[in-house]
């Protein structure tokens, strides 16, 4: 696009850098002149300093300077700002001007190349007459130069030529092109630049020196343009701090200007370039803050400035490019490091700068609707003698012209013209879209994406006014289902309204269809009337003939269009549309279910399909289908009835493929489902509805699924939660709310007409034959073929258990581990109508915990659904938990043969075992025997045999043993020996008498052998009679290699006398026993403590005598004294 | 007083929305559209754990130049919208935030209604009328 009158001129908005000349290269004959001039342009990084280079030749004419002015008195300034004047500092009046030249100290001809050099100097000088630009000359020299002051000859020829030069020593350099040529050039960029800041400062004062002539009632202009000017120096030194200040005061001083009519554009334009450099300068002083206030301020006070009413729309063109100057600063920074935010991003400048530009085309729309004949004036008013305008803002045909009235009203007439017939050539579609396209960029950088989508339906709807309608339906076709899917239906309508007429205009049938579709549906907010319309229209397209022209198009594109619809209509292939309607929200609803979520094979499948029209008038359609996932049902599942030409016009409400809008109605269907899909899944594919002819034009449309389209799930939420009241519909109606969707279904086998019947007696004992006996009756009314059972412990269950478990069918053998825990499939034969069998099953269960048994019993048989034989596979599972438990618990426990409990036993001493078998069964148990099994740790004091040998305990009962044992010596004086096992043999008392005995094996605990030094064991009678003598026996064993020393005592009691040695020190030899004899003579009857024998042991202090106490009776029973009588009774 | 005032659902459909008929409706339809942005990024920004305690009040969404638009979203993510006219500099903060509360004390009337359906659209009378009462009355 060329630049137009509202674009920011370059120079404006370039970063101004210090102009330095050089002259005397010859960069195109010379390679070394090249190199240099290389050296400085090319490969400028930024941290070189900021100098715009250019070559020219030595006699170059730079801008005559003006004769200074040395009053103001009688000037009255013409404008603001001279067009040329930012370009002449930036490219055409230099800081410096910089003279190279050849010429080595050591020159043969120094003289004359001397003054040469000089003469050229003269000439720079010359053409630069009024102006401060300093001069400089560098010497191009082929010798490296000695260190300063080692060259006389140098230093000498160098004052020489500075004063023939007429230059300052600064003025003048050397540069050797040798090996460093960059690092040389860079320090002579950095002198030259020192030198340009200088001119540049005294350019400033210059002009601030002017200030004091000036007087605020004829100079308000030259305020304005010394301020920018000191400012624009001021970048120009790379001060921007006070360039910055600058434009400041500028900016408030141009808005104190006296503003009418005639200077409006040009007080905007001076603000708007003011503003520019003031945001420009805030942002790359990283202070974005400042820049968005500033253009905050500068909007509020330039938005009411129209100007000109005949020109509003060069204000609104005008407030545009500010907007869109300002996003593109905001953006450039960004790019160069700010961040943005969500609410405050350039997006938002650019967004409203299409607004103005929209503004500015409606304006456009108003103001320039000339009559045609209204041509161009000439001579053109717009016409300047320089081809361009002296300063900015100002209108052509009365240049300088500074006072309130137009000079000539005339002129003044042409030139508005003028101006308006040009603004009529403008495209402003194109300027609008590409500014809402930069928002569009900037909002989605932001997250903004509804703001991204109505900017894009902005752009579709200008495209539209273009007469884009391709690139306008893309738009609008993209962004359309995001206001679907967050469900503004005014807006959607709004976007489908202008997509419908880009879609006739353009002649695209299936977009038209999809469109109108839409809009007579029920998420369209358009009035009846218009809904009415629209259908017709599609009615009309169904039947092949062009619709009606939407209203408010462009004439010219409608009669491009109708002939693009003749066009079409007489096509005949390309009269088939499948539109997939879920995700729109078409004028036909549909929702198919399956009535049950599974069907028995014997039963008909049953389908049916809800259709309903929310469109004005009733609609007719031709075909209705539902694909499924087995296509081989397809053909049980449609409906169609061709239709003539006129019931699409005029359907009667009647016929069964007509939809009255508003009701609901049914399509059912059934089918029988075929063996091989027992177990599998039957889905809705798809359903189709055909609406038009196949001999005109038909449109298929098409849900995915069981139907439903992008409104309907929120729409079932909200029927679901609604507590109003559902009308009572006539008979055969259904409300459409209560419809709900299934989509599929599962076809299951046939109900088993068979009786499966479990026996048993539960709980299962730990480690027994647990029999259960199933009874299977046929209730069928055919024979049952291949009944098959499998039987046992339910897969998926802890895989421990299936270690545990083990099934058999044979009860005379007990099970082990190689049996397993699942039988599959074990034959029974066929099973006659009524027939009854049964089966026993026997279980061993390792373990206790409960268990899930199934039985699952399976047939074949032949039956007839609906006409058809099919053989259906039925099967009956059942299950039952069974609980294990333990069935007794037997306690062990070692006793002296005093029954007192022992923790250890004694070497060679017999003691007892004894066993409690504690019945936990809840059934009577019938220990069968029980058998010990000794370590050969322990003997058995006589032929060991069982005592609970044939008994039955009840729940709860406890049976008992005992055996005498005793413990062969052990090495060493103690340790803990194995005591052997345990072995019942039980089974349950209840069970059938062929039940297998279960033998249960318990392991004896261990027990700790002790060997004693000394055994004391007593004789004595089983009882004593009152005062009848009671010989006592006591045997005192030494069982050590030692000979032992032991002191006896007896002490005395008050139920008996006795005689034998009271207190007694006696030595035993080892392995021998000494025997001390007592008569106690018993004064008491009943039972009696008898007199304590106390034994102490001298060289086993810690063999105590309680120790010892416990191998001899501690009591006795004493009967009284007999009488005379008590024979007789005797006797008797 | 506002120009627009709008109720949207916790899905981000309309519930309620109603504007001064001298004006575009379906722009400020859109308006309310686009602020949905702001204020689903300002519901997000809040953490999750900060949530109960979250304001209610969202303050200016955003500016425009012709209108301001603010935000106020209750516990259960409904939104309300109120557009004011950015010519309006007299009206302050804490009238807005009155407006809202306002608003949202009528709109819980509403929900209170055993008759209404959370999520239809408020066809509340008693509603309509508060509305109207906080919209620039049309001359």
């Amino acid at each position: 696009m060329s630049p137009t009158q509202w674009d920011l001129p370059p120079e404006l908005c370039c970063r101004p850098m210090a102009f330095v000349a050089l002259t005397g290269l010859d960069v195109v004959y010379n390679a070394i002149h090249r190199a240099i001039w290389d050296a400085f342009c090319a490969n400028r990084r930024a941290d070189r300093v900021p100098i715009s280079f250019k070559v020219l030749p030595g006699d170059h004419e730079y801008p005559k300077c003006r004769t200074k002015r040395t009053s103001y008195e009688w000037y009255i300034p013409k404008g603001i700002l001279k067009t040329g004047w930012m370009n002449k500092h930036l490219n055409l009046v230099p800081a410096l001007v910089v003279l190279f030249y050849e010429l080595d100290w050591d020159d043969p001809q120094w003289k004359e190349k001397q003054s040469e050099c000089a003469t050229k100097v003269e000439i720079v000088r010359t053409s630069l007459q009024g102006r401060n630009t300093k001069v400089a000359v560098v010497l191009i020299q082929k010798k490296t130069p000695l260190p300063p002051g080692e060259d006389l000859v140098a230093s000498e020829r160098a004052s020489a030529l500075c004063n023939a030069c007429d230059l300052s020593g600064k003025s003048l350099f050397v540069l050797p092109h040798t090996d460093h040529l960059v690092g040389y050039i860079i320090r002579l960029e950095n002198a030259f630049y020192e030198h340009a800041q200088t001119y540049y400062y005294n350019e400033i004062r210059r002009v601030k020196s002017h200030k004091e002539f000036l007087n605020k009632t004829t100079h308000q202009l030259l305020f304005v343009r010394h301020q920018f000017k000191i400012a624009f120096f001021s970048e120009l030194k790379q001060d921007t701090q006070n360039a910055l200040k600058h434009y400041r005061t500028a900016y408030s001083l141009v808005h104190e200007l006296r503003a009418h009519e005639t200077n409006m554009l040009e007080i905007k334009t001076m603000a708007g370039f003011i503003n520019y450099k003031v945001c420009r300068l805030c942002f790359q002083h990283n202070t974005p803050l400042d820049a968005i206030a500033q253009f905050r301020k500068h909007i509020d006070l330039c938005k009411k400035k129209i100007g000109s009413a005949e020109l509003a729309f060069e204000h609104t063109a005008w407030m545009s490019k500010q907007f869109q100057s300002f996003g593109d600063l905001f953006d450039e920074a960004i790019k160069l490091g700010l961040t943005a935010i969500q609410t405050q991003n350039p997006g938002f400048y650019y967004q409203q700068a299409a607004y103005y530009a929209q503004e500015r085309k409606q304006q456009a729309a108003h103001l320039c609707n000339h009559e045609q004949s209204t041509s161009y004036p000439s001579p053109d008013p717009l016409e300047t003698p320089s081809g361009a305008l002296d300063f900015y803002g100002q209108r052509a045909w009365r240049q300088g012209h500074q006072s309130i009235d137009p000079p000539d009203p005339e002129r003044e007439k042409a030139g508005i013209l003028a101006l308006q017939v040009k603004e009529k050539g403008v495209l402003h579609s194109e300027l609008i879209i590409a500014l809402l396209s930069n928002a569009v960029a900037q909002f989605k950088k932001y997250k903004c994406p509804r703001m991204k989508s109505h900017l894009m339906v902005q752009m579709g709807e200008e495209y539209y006014h273009a007469k884009d309608y391709n690139k306008a339906l893309k738009l609008l076709d993209y962004v359309m289902c995001e206001y679907r899917t967050e469900r503004w239906w005014t807006l959607l309508t709004s976007i489908l309204s202008t997509a419908l007429k880009c879609s006739y205009l353009m002649g695209y049938i299936k977009d038209y269809i999809t469109y109108s579709m839409e809009l007579v549906g029920r998420a369209s907010t358009l009035r009846e009337e218009q809904k009415s319309r629209i259908e017709k229209n599609l009615i009309k397209v169904l039947m092949n003939e062009a619709p009606e022209p939407e209203p408010d198009c462009d004439p010219a594109s409608v009669k491009a269009a109708q002939a693009h619809w003749i066009d079409r209509g007489s096509l005949d292939k390309d009269n088939l549309f499948t539109i997939e309607v879920q995700d729109y929200i078409p004028f036909v609803q549909c929702k198919a279910k399956f009535l049950s979520p599974s069907f028995h094979v014997d039963d008909p499948v049953q389908l049916h399909v809800y259709l309903k029209a929310d469109c004005p008038h009733p609609v007719r359609f031709s075909k209705l289908c539902v694909s499924l996932s087995n296509q081989e049902y397809n053909q049980y599942c449609h409906v169609e009835e061709p239709c003539k030409a006129k019931d699409i016009l005029e359907p009667s409400s009647q016929a069964n493929m007509c939809l009255i809008p508003g009701k609901t109605r049914k399509y059912c269907f059934t089918f029988v489902a075929k063996t091989e899909d027992v177990g599998k899944k039957i889905e809705i594919t798809a359903v189709d509805l055909m609406l038009g002819s196949e001999s005109g034009r038909c449109v298929y449309l098409n849900w995915r699924g069981g139907g439903g389209d992008a409104a309907s799930a929120h729409e079932a939420v909200q029927a679901a939660r609604s507590f109003k009241r559902r009308t009572r519909l006539p008979e055969q109606q259904v409300d459409w709310d209560t419809v709900s969707i299934q989509t599929s279904t599962m076809i299951i086998s046939r109900v088993p007409r068979i009786s499966v019947q479990l026996h048993h007696d539960p709980p299962a004992l730990t480690n027994e034959m647990y029999c259960i006996t199933v009874t299977i009756q046929s209730e069928e009314d055919t024979v049952a073929r291949d009944v098959k059972v499998t039987a046992g412990l339910k897969p998926g269950q802890d895989a421990n258990l299936t270690q545990t478990t083990h099934v058999t069918l044979s009860s005379t053998e007990v099970c082990d581990d190689t049996h397993p825990a699942l039988l599959t499939d074990i034959p029974i034969g066929d099973l006659q109508p009524r027939e009854k069998i049964e089966r026993s099953f026997y279980v061993r269960c390792v373990s206790t915990g409960s268990r899930i048994f199934l039985f699952h019993v399976s047939y074949a048989m032949s039956t007839t659904v609906e006409g058809k034989e099919i053989t259906c596979k039925c099967h009956k599972d059942e299950t039952v938990t069974i609980e294990t438990v333990t069935p007794f618990e037997v306690a062990f426990k070692f006793v002296s043969i005093k029954f007192e409990n022992l923790d250890r036993v004694y070497v060679d001493i017999p003691f007892l075992l004894m066993m409690d078998i504690l019945s936990m069964s809840p059934w009577p148990l019938h220990l069968v025997s029980s058998q010990l099994q000794l370590a050969p740790t322990m003997t058995a004091i006589d032929r060991p045999q069982s005592q609970v040998e044939g008994v039955v305990l009840q729940t709860s009962e406890c049976a008992s043993e005992c055996f005498c044992l005793k413990c062969p010596p052990v090495l060493n004086g103690t340790s803990t020996v194995a005591s052997g096992q345990y072995i019942i043999s039980w089974k349950r008392k209840s069970a059938h008498a062929e039940t297998p005995v279960v033998n249960s094996v318990i392991i004896l605990p261990h027990v700790v052998v002790e060997a004693i030094p000394l055994y004391v064991h007593a004789e004595l009678p089983s009882y004593g009679r009152v005062r009848e003598s009671l010989p006592v026996r006591y045997h005192i064993e030494n069982r050590t290699g030692l000979v032992q020393e032991v002191e006896m005592s007896v002490e005395p009691s008050d139920a008996f006398m006795f005689s034998g040695l009271k207190q007694v020190r006696l030595r035993i030899l080892p392995g021998t026993e000494q025997e001390m004899l007592y008569n106690f003579y018993p004064l008491m009857a009943g039972y009696q403590t008898l007199p304590q024998l106390n034994i102490n042991l001298l060289r086993f202090p810690n063999v105590s005598s309680q120790l010892l106490r416990r191998f001899l009776p501690a009591r006795i029973f004493v009967k009284p004294q007999g009488r005379q009588a008590d024979a007789s009774i005797a006797a008797a | 007083m506002a120009v627009c005032i709008a109720v949207i659902a916790k899905e981000n459909y309309p519930l309620y929305i109603r504007s001064v008929p001298s004006q575009s409706e379906l722009k400020f339809h859109y308006t309310v559209h686009t602020s949905l942005d702001v204020v689903e990024e300002k519901i997000s920004a809040v953490g999750k754990a900060m949530a109960d305690q979250r304001e209610l009040y969202l303050g200016l969404l955003y500016p425009t130049e012709d209108y301001k638009v603010y935000g106020y979203v209750t516990n259960s993510k409904v939104k309300f919208v109120i557009v004011v006219d950015s010519s309006n500099t007299s009206l302050r903060d804490n009238e807005i935030r009155s407006m809202f509360r306002k608003l949202h004390n009528s709109f819980t009337d509403v929900m209170c209604n055993p008759f209404y359906n959370p999520g239809d659209p408020i066809q509340s009378k008693a509603f309509d009328s508060m509305v109207s009462g906080m919209m620039v009355q049309a001359c």
